[in-house]
């Protein structure tokens, strides 16, 4: 249960929300023509007859598309309808060139599903969450107004019309914004692992109707205002707090909340609203009957599971199983690039823990520094598996690989080059680690005094100063080992 | 030599063939037919380059031996099918000046096949109407003129050709065109040819690709040949039809050689007389028409049975929800955006250029069927409109499933009289859309049917019969009207005024 509540004079207040994600699908071609699907062209340069509503052009389901709906379901947990149905959604406007929208109202392409998020204790998600997932329906994107080329006129680019977009329908089983968050951080993930959306936010890729409606616990659903087109996780998250609180703050001055279309102004951080359920269009919803039912058979559903890669819950499930800790599990998960560079370099035989910690700490914090991502990674996985095994098996120390990691990055050498090279081999001759453990505890006789007074902290500060004598190369066992010793 | 525009398509394509005549005599012969017709008002652009250059390629295909189904056959097109670099209107004002790009799929298949195309023929506007007088080029005239039927009726009066392909009709009818296509939502191929005493046929929904013609009604849009004859019917049809993978309500099914298949010989087959089709109050020159039909099939060799199609008068009202339904959908392109008229008024924002350019680019029968659709799929009224049609609809789907279970084909009426005169009925839009009381249930059920002209009234105008077949079976249908064709004897024609 989420703690999560707005605190308003009559008490406290829970706020329901449940999240619309529109996502485009991946595909090369459009939901019903040939036309390509791009982002970024030129306006109007990806745009068939069939998207530009010509006179007697017809619409073709694109197989891709109704694949790559049925693998995403699939990854939810859902069930998947093997009848389907494309309805007509009619309304005017200047970016709908057939003056309706086919979309599926009546019979989705898929039913019932749902993911979990997991407890994040920094968020106030006290333990991982099911969302159900009410539908996916795959419909068609419409074009884009462009109001800034012409001091009179609005242009029109049809690039984006027609596209295939899977519209993917929650429960209201949201509490807080925090858990919204993460639904729409998780079903990103889902979808990037699918490779049934590219998850691109800013570029339009995904976007989130948000319904949010107060409560006090324990009653009924209050009224909810829909928030359209939200593009990013942090504006979700935004939207549903100044909703939820301008909703109490309207119920408790007296008002009621009206069921209505509201618009999020990120420059402001608020909403406003767009239209009320009174002049809400009426979309005269019909079957589309340029289209036959969609029916699914076999051998078409037993493509689309076994073309499914291991998912975010499972490979999660297999790391900490591996032993890696529940945090690291999540980081390494949360993308699907990191999570398969990281099982690269597990296949070049790194091992699980030790590679967790280096992933998460040394390569995310270098790829940060140099500003790329893991797809742009300057060192291979089958590099870092060679620096790692290097770890692993003695020949250098934790201090010195963060050495020769830099130096990886540098030049693309392999770190076994480097380190024959550079003479980085780590030292376990004892011989020569008493001497250094001798003159640094001459030289630092006052703190070996306070040591043995009871300044045991003082120990680290010895370890550090032999081992910077040893230029780092030595065996850091070996040095705690002999300077207990030699600290008597 | 004989007036080569007297000769059927299959006349053409032989005495071509054999080198009786040229290509280009043929074309130059209709192009100076349809040149010399304007007051039948048949046609809203003509083409006399276009059928030439197709002639000529006849001529030289047959001397290099490679000759076309079609070859030295000079067409008429609907207005309705799109065709690269030639205006395209679908009789409308929101249309006029539009020179689509690409050519429909039906188009296409008979310029493949060798046919020349000798011009644009005029239509009830967006195909909605039963005599052509919706047509924004104005109303095509009927080459057929009365003899004097009794007091009410006026001698010599203009004739409404039928609707929606009027133009295609009265060319045919008028010698200006051997054959032309047509299309047919709920009788707008078989009540014209009826009218004119031509035939025509609709094939089963789906044997011709709907991708290229203007959208009516989808789910009932269905092109068909129109020409003199069956024989023609049947050479036409086969060069229009097939599987288009544009189109995904076309039927991936092999086209059959039904010319090949042609017989008139009935025997061991059952022809189905529907009850309900016995219309009270109704013209007695149709019953007695419909009586000599059966008389007609009988001597063909079938076997006559009586059949009942229970639903059948719910058939033309949800067929008026169900084609204003889609049409109010399919219409809403035509918004002044991308193509087509625009009437943008000064200062005016979107909402005013939608509804100046609709108000201005539609005529009344198309708004009358769009406020219709809207009002039909509207929040409230969806269940008891839309719903409702669509049951009547799979009911009476079964009904005529139930009736081939004891029949082959059925033969009924096409039209509930001969063609009314110009203005009898544009008043009155409920007695207008009775025209297509026989023609609808066929629609509704995708069957094929086709009309074939039987006798002449008693006003001397053409009545047709209408056999209606099974899914796929346009053969069964196609041999039936061969039957009729052979006993009716229907040598009349139009006597030349225009």
């Amino acid at each position: 249960m989420s703690n999560y509540t707005i605190k308003g004079e009559t008490g406290e207040w829970e706020v329901v929300i449940g999240l619309e994600v529109h996502a485009q699908v991946t595909s090369n071609a459009k939901l019903f023509s040939g036309a390509a699907t791009a982002f970024g062209a030129e306006p109007n340069t990806q745009v068939s007859l069939v998207d530009a509503a010509m006179p007697g052009m017809l619409p073709v389901p694109n197989r891709e598309c109704i694949r790559q709906a049925v693998r995403t379901g699939m990854a939810i947990d859902a069930q998947i309808n093997k009848w389907s149905r494309f309805d007509r959604k009619n309304y005017f406007y200047a970016d709908l060139p057939q003056g309706y929208q086919i979309s599926q109202l009546y019979h989705p392409l898929v039913g019932e599903g749902s993911l979990t998020i997991e407890a994040d204790e920094k968020a106030g998600i006290a333990e991982a969450k099911r969302i159900g997932i009410e539908r996916i329906h795959v419909e068609q994107d419409a074009g884009k107004l462009m109001h800034d080329q012409h001091p009179t006129m609005s242009y029109v680019d049809l690039n984006r019309s027609g596209v295939a977009l899977m519209e993917i329908v929650s429960k209201p089983d949201m509490r807080s914004p925090a858990e919204a968050g993460a639904y729409v951080r998780k079903l990103r993930a889902i979808l990037r692992y699918v490779g049934s959306c590219d998850g691109n936010m800013e570029e339009g890729s995904m976007r989130a109707d948000v319904n949010v409606s107060v409560r006090k616990p324990g009653d009924a659903f209050g009224t909810r205002t829909e928030t359209k087109n939200v593009n990013s996780v942090r504006f979700v998250m935004a939207v549903i707090e100044g909703e939820a609180k301008r909703q109490v703050a309207l119920i408790e001055s007296g008002g009621t909340v009206v069921q209505e279309t509201r618009l999020y102004d990120p420059d402001r951080n608020e909403t406003r609203s767009m239209r009320s359920k009174e002049d809400a269009h009426d979309y005269r919803y019909f079957p589309d009957p340029d289209l036959l039912p969609l029916e699914l058979d076999d051998a078409f559903l037993d493509e689309c599971r076994a073309s499914l890669p291991e998912l975010p819950d499972a490979k999660r499930a297999r790391y900490i199983g591996e032993g890696i800790s529940a945090y690291n599990a999540d980081v390494l998960t949360a993308e699907v690039e990191a999570a398969r560079w990281f099982d690269a370099l597990l296949e070049a035989g790194a091992k699980p823990v030790a590679a967790a910690n280096w992933v998460t700490s040394e390569l995310f914090g270098a790829l940060n520094r140099l500003g790329k991502d893991i797809s742009e990674s300057p060192v291979s996985p089958a590099q870092a598996a060679e620096l790692l095994g290097l770890v692993a098996d003695g020949t250098i120390s934790g201090s010195i690989a963060k050495q020769v990691f830099e130096k990886m990055l540098e030049s693309g050498d392999g770190a076994a080059a480097i380190v024959d090279r550079d003479g980085l081999k780590q030292t376990s001759d004892t011989g020569a680690i008493e001497a250094e453990i001798a003159k640094v505890l001459s030289a630092n006789a006052d703190k070996v005094a306070q040591y043995k007074g009871g300044k045991e902290a003082l120990f680290g500060f010895f370890v550090g100063q032999t081992m910077k004598a040893m230029q780092g190369k030595a065996n850091p066992q070996v040095v705690n080992e002999l300077l207990k010793k030699a600290l008597g | 030599m004989t007036d080569l525009t007297n000769l059927t398509v299959a006349q053409i394509r032989d005495g071509h063939r054999a080198g009786d005549f040229s290509a280009v005599e043929v074309a130059e012969a209709f192009n100076a037919n349809v040149a010399g017709a304007k007051a039948l008002n048949a046609f809203i652009v003509e083409t006399p380059e276009h059928a030439l250059a197709a002639a000529k390629q006849a001529d030289a295909d047959r001397a290099a031996g490679t000759l076309k189904p079609l070859s030295g056959v000079p067409i008429g097109m609907k207005d309705l099918f799109a065709t690269n670099g030639v205006q395209t209107t679908a009789a409308s004002h929101m249309l006029e000046g539009f020179v689509p790009r690409y050519e429909s799929t039906v188009s296409q298949k008979l310029w493949d096949a060798g046919a020349g195309m000798l011009g644009k023929l005029n239509l009830d506007q967006f195909a909605m109407g039963s005599s052509n007088e919706t047509s924004y080029f104005g109303n095509v005239i009927s080459p057929w003129r009365r003899k004097d039927g009794g007091p009410n009726l006026k001698e010599g009066a203009a004739l409404a050709p039928g609707g929606s392909s009027g133009g295609s009709s009265a060319a045919i009818a008028a010698r200006l065109c051997p054959a032309a296509t047509g299309t047919d939502t709920g009788g707008s191929i078989r009540q014209p040819a009826a009218f004119t005493g031509i035939s025509g046929i609709k094939p089963t929904y789906g044997r011709c690709s709907r991708w290229g013609i203007v959208a009516f009604a989808s789910s009932l849009d269905q092109a068909g040949p129109m020409a003199r004859d069956v024989r023609d019917c049947a050479i036409m049809l086969q060069n229009m039809a097939g599987f288009d993978a544009k189109d995904a309500t076309s039927l991936d099914l092999p086209v059959p050689d039904w010319e090949a298949a042609l017989s008139g010989d009935l025997k061991g087959k059952k022809v189905g007389i529907p009850r309900e089709y016995r219309l009270d109050g109704i013209d007695p020159d149709i019953d007695a028409m419909w009586d000599a039909g059966i008389a007609m099939l009988k001597d063909a060799g079938a076997e006559v049975v009586e059949i009942s199609l229970p639903h059948t008068k719910y058939a033309l009202p949800a067929y008026y929800i169900i084609a204003p339904a889609e049409a109010s959908s399919n219409l809403a392109r035509y918004d002044g955006v991308r193509y087509g008229l625009r009437d943008l008024p000064q200062g005016a924002g979107l909402q005013d250029m939608y509804a100046a350019t609709r108000a201005e680019g539609f005529g009344p029968e198309v708004k009358r069927r769009i406020m219709i659709g809207t009002y039909v799929l509207s929040a409230g009224f969806y269940d008891a409109y839309y719903t409702q049609a669509q049951k009547v609809r799979a009911l009476i789907s079964r009904d005529f499933t139930a009736a081939f279970e004891t029949c082959d084909v059925i033969l009924a009426p096409t039209a509930p009289s001969a063609a009314f005169g110009l203005g009898e009925k544009t008043a009155d839009p409920l007695a207008m859309y009775l025209n297509d009381v026989f023609a609808v249930p066929a629609s509704l059920a995708g069957l094929p049917a086709m009309s074939v002209p039987a006798a002449l009234n008693r006003e001397e105008l053409p009545l047709g019969l209408q056999i209606i077949g099974k899914a796929f079976d346009e053969q069964g249908v196609l041999n039936a009207g061969l039957a009729i064709e052979e006993r009716a004897s229907f040598t009349a024609r139009a006597e030349k005024w225009w």
